[in-house]
């Protein structure tokens, strides 16, 4: 079920990312996609009734049933990426409306 | 359907209505705002599903550094005849 | 019109997932559903064993009757991993996720910190020159400027707290530098004239990349491959363990921290009016 939530999630940031002019719309749009994208990484690795991947003073052996650990590793490294792609995106924002005055793509002039 | 379950999809549903909000806005403080909801129900969804690590990262992330980031591109000079 | 367009491709876009991922049986491509995972058919079962490199080197021989017999079962049990009993296993740390990170798939995550600074040096780059606060609409309240210098202590020391445990709670060096960038975002905050001294920011950012790579290339030297853990792995569960990971993570989250910091003050403040 969480699933099917997910991909709704991903398919409305690809929605915002086809329909709208403004630029600070279009990171947002972004952002979404990629919460959405990681909520479903981290579903496919989920196991009914384990616990998370810790040994601890209480769960201290490795033959309980443990959640998969591989894919949070890899969101782990996706939301980092997202971070830097936001800044550097939101960067470039600031430097367009600095030069053109606006934040809308269709007004802004030149090529 | 559990009690689990059903909170579950009920905070799913709440992202995606939430997601639909930002995008069809009319001010953009609202579309950044509705984002940093959207990073906080994430990280419900992320402990439930029983990854404290990737729970931690997008909890400190989402709501500490992308949300003032895109406040303090949003409050730069304004030139005249424009909102927020 | 170009709404209505773009809905339809992205319901089209999403009838087409549904039907590849849920429906049909082509097993055994098919894909799992959710919550019913096996463990002991992916290979992240090694991970949760710690016994990723059992097994490897023993050539496929030809079998014959000679080596069956003498050869015992070494593929049978792999050891169970005890929280503060067992010794020298092969990554050490109590966290499964830190050990893939940091120990089996270390490269990703050299690739990755690259990833992070071409984006934090584009940033540097496109926000550079003589800078000044840009002025916030409001003023700081009474409670906002004193009880920030509170509270900046403490989120720095829980930000140390959280990468130097990386191997034994949740966190790590991501999350770790991350709380320090906000500390020091907040001081940003409560004051409108406060910066930040770049310059010492990037010394420490670039200092702890270029030890993180002498670190895997003293792995190379000793061990034989690049980034493998060269210092001995203790006891599971210790604080002094796990080799070389509660070095690597420090490293990677000073690396962070500096990098996040030298973004917020370059969004925080604005070109000097000419």
């Amino acid at each position: 079920m969480i699933q099917y939530v997910s991909i709704a999630l991903m398919l409305v940031g690809i929605y915002g990312l086809l329909t709208q002019k403004n630029v600070i719309k279009l990171i947002v749009s972004l952002n979404i996609f990629e919460v959405g994208i990681n909520v479903f990484i981290i579903s496919v690795g989920y196991v009914s009734g384990g616990i998370a991947p810790i040994l601890t003073s209480q769960n201290n052996t490795s033959a309980l049933l443990y959640v998969d650990p591989l894919p949070q590793a890899l969101v782990l490294t996706s939301i980092v990426i997202g971070v830097g792609v936001t800044a550097l995106a939101l960067a470039f924002a600031r430097r367009m409306h600095k030069q053109y005055g606006t934040y809308n793509l269709d007004e802004m002039e030149g090529e | 359907m559990s009690m689990m379950e059903l909170l579950q999809l009920a905070m799913g549903v709440v992202m995606v209505v939430l997601g639909i909000v930002a995008i069809n806005s009319k001010k953009k403080i609202t579309s950044v705002i509705m984002l940093s909801a959207i990073s906080m129900l994430a990280v419900v969804l992320f402990v439930v599903m029983r990854a404290p690590d990737v729970a931690i990262t997008e909890a400190v992330i989402g709501s500490g550094l992308v949300t003032v980031l895109f406040v303090f591109t949003l409050f730069s000079k304004k030139k005249e005849g424009e909102d927020v | 019109m170009k709404q209505v367009v773009s809905i339809l491709l992205v319901v089209a876009l999403g009838v087409f997932v549904f039907l590849a991922l849920y429906t049909g049986d082509h097993s055994p491509l098919q894909f799992t559903p959710y919550g019913e995972a096996d463990l002991s058919t992916r290979v992240s079962q090694r991970f949760v064993d710690k016994t990723v490199t059992l097994g490897m080197g023993e050539a496929e021989t030809a079998p014959d009757a000679q080596a069956e017999a003498d050869a015992p079962a070494f593929e049978a049990m792999p050891a169970l991993v005890v929280y503060g009993e067992t010794r020298d296993a092969e990554t050490g740390s109590a966290n499964m996720v830190t050990s893939i990170v940091v120990n089996y798939r270390s490269f990703d995550t050299l690739g990755e910190v690259t990833v992070l600074f071409i984006a934090a040096f584009g940033v540097g780059l496109l926000l550079s020159g003589k800078r000044k606060r840009q002025q916030p609409a409001y003023e700081p309240s009474f409670i906002l400027k004193h009880g920030a210098r509170i509270v900046f202590g403490i989120m720095v020391v829980f930000g140390v707290y959280v990468f130097i445990h990386g191997h034994l709670t949740p966190g790590g060096g991501f999350p770790g530098g991350s709380i320090i960038a906000a500390a020091i975002l907040l001081l940003y905050i409560a004051d409108n004239e406060f910066q930040a001294k770049v310059k010492t920011f990037k010394i420490l950012e670039g200092v702890a990349g270029s030890l993180y790579v002498i670190a895997g290339l003293l792995g190379l030297v000793i061990g034989g491959y690049f980034l493998q853990n060269f210092l001995p792995t203790g006891v599971v569960g210790d604080l002094v363990s796990a080799g070389v990971i509660p070095i690597v993570y420090i490293l990677i989250g000073l690396k962070v921290g500096s990098e996040l910091t030298g973004v917020i003050a370059g969004f925080a403040t604005e070109e000097e009016a000419e």
